[in-house]
């Protein structure tokens, strides 16, 4: 596979969320607006690029009986490093985002791609496998929060576009299942072949 | 390279031991670097919340604080502000454990007179788009407690309770679709107020 296509194959031909179907769970919850969307979907490309980075250089030191946990107290240790540095230095960040970065743990993306990439490539392919997978997420994760919060509070990225209180279902839970299906179903519309 | 390393137990133990030892340092040192920053930005949050509820003061009210007790067994945190040495106002870091995604916390200023001068909202896990808009820059649900006048005498109808939303028969305009929170919002006014009383007694 050449690596361009390493890249590029996590924003569409394998896009985590509207291809896959994996992490659902930080998807359906943070993607209330465009801006949450995008902060989970940046916090978790840093974590998925460091964890494919350290799970590829180690991978043949960890016996293969105790990869599993071994992968999860990687991704762990990152994912509490990153909430860590975010209330350092970002705290309004971290006032937006706080409650969902522990979520990164168990967003099965990042397991995933430590356990069915970078513990089968080299570490410069698996940094840009983290990368491309983690920005098609932040992507994905961005046009469904844009989309939920036009519809659901009348604005994007915060900037009102039409008054009123919006159809408030699309900010709530159901709204998140509604348009996730109406997303997939477009784009595997676009991307059929024949 | 290196062949894959072997499924023994021996092997096994001692590679789980050495990424958790490596993990626990990375985050110790972390941890470390990042408690000053963390304890700095949560008073800096702090000491804007209190500029922002009361009037102009010239003291440091975080080296006055002190704390009232409030039922159930809690106790509210009292930042008095005064100016060349005369009270202008209090800051009550108040709370309430009825909010939609747990515990709120806010900062409630009141004047001398009893009038709540404004609030603001430090700690909140609501809904995002819904309950969070109890926060003042996504909606005008606070602005209904800037220079609110409580009345000084309970109203017997309310249960004793002075602070409430419309649907509760108060005078509070509740959040559409987050009643919960407004009703939580509410709450933690009326324990800051209930503290306030004591101050004056």
């Amino acid at each position: 596979m050449s690596k361009f296509k390493i890249f590029t194959k996590g924003f569409f031909a394998e896009n985590a969320v509207f291809v896959m179907l994996l992490g659902l769970c930080p998807t359906l919850g943070t993607t209330t607006s465009a801006i949450n969307g995008l902060g989970m979907g940046l916090a978790t490309t840093f974590v998925l690029v460091m964890s494919n980075a350290v799970v590829s250089l180690v991978k043949r030191q960890i016996p293969d009986q105790v990869r599993i946990p071994s992968f999860i107290v990687i991704i762990a240790s990152f994912v509490t490093i990153v909430e860590l540095l975010m209330q350092a230095y970002v705290p309004e960040l971290y006032d937006v985002l706080g409650i969902f970065i522990p979520l990164i743990v168990v967003n099965c993306i990042i397991l995933g791609r430590a356990e069915a990439f970078a513990s089968k490539n080299n570490v410069f392919d698996s940094i840009l496998d983290g990368l491309g997978m983690g920005l098609g997420f932040a992507m994905a994760l961005t046009i469904l929060g844009s989309v939920r919060e036009i519809l659901g509070s009348g604005s994007i990225f915060n900037i009102t576009i039409y008054k009123g209180d919006g159809a408030l279902v699309f900010v709530l839970a159901p709204g998140a299942f509604i348009v996730l299906g109406y997303l997939i179903a477009l784009i595997n519309r676009l991307t059929k072949k024949a | 390279m290196a062949k894959q390393r072997e499924s023994t137990f021996v092997n096994m133990v001692v590679v789980l031991f050495i990424v958790s030892a490596i993990a626990a340092t990375a985050l110790a040192f972390v941890y470390k670097a990042t408690k000053e920053p963390i304890a700095k930005s949560k008073l800096e949050k702090k000491k804007k919340a209190i500029k922002n509820v009361v009037n102009d003061f010239d003291n440091n009210p975080i080296e006055e604080m002190f704390k009232i007790p409030v039922e159930g067994g809690d106790s509210v945190e009292c930042y008095p502000a005064k100016k060349d040495g005369k009270i202008v106002g209090y800051a009550i870091k108040t709370f309430s454990k009825k909010g939609f995604g747990g515990l709120i916390t806010l900062m409630i200023g009141f004047d001398p007179d009893g009038h709540i001068h404004k609030t603001a909202v430090l700690e909140q896990h609501e809904t995002p788009g819904l309950g969070d808009k109890m926060q003042r820059n996504k909606s005008t649900f606070s602005n209904q407690f800037d220079n609110m006048d409580v009345p000084d005498i309970p109203d017997k109808d309310h249960d004793g309770i002075i602070i409430e939303v419309t649907k509760d028969n108060g005078t509070v305009d509740a959040i559409t679709a987050a009643t919960i929170s407004s009703r939580a919002f509410c709450d933690a006014a009326e324990r800051a107020y209930n503290a306030f009383k004591k101050i004056k007694k």
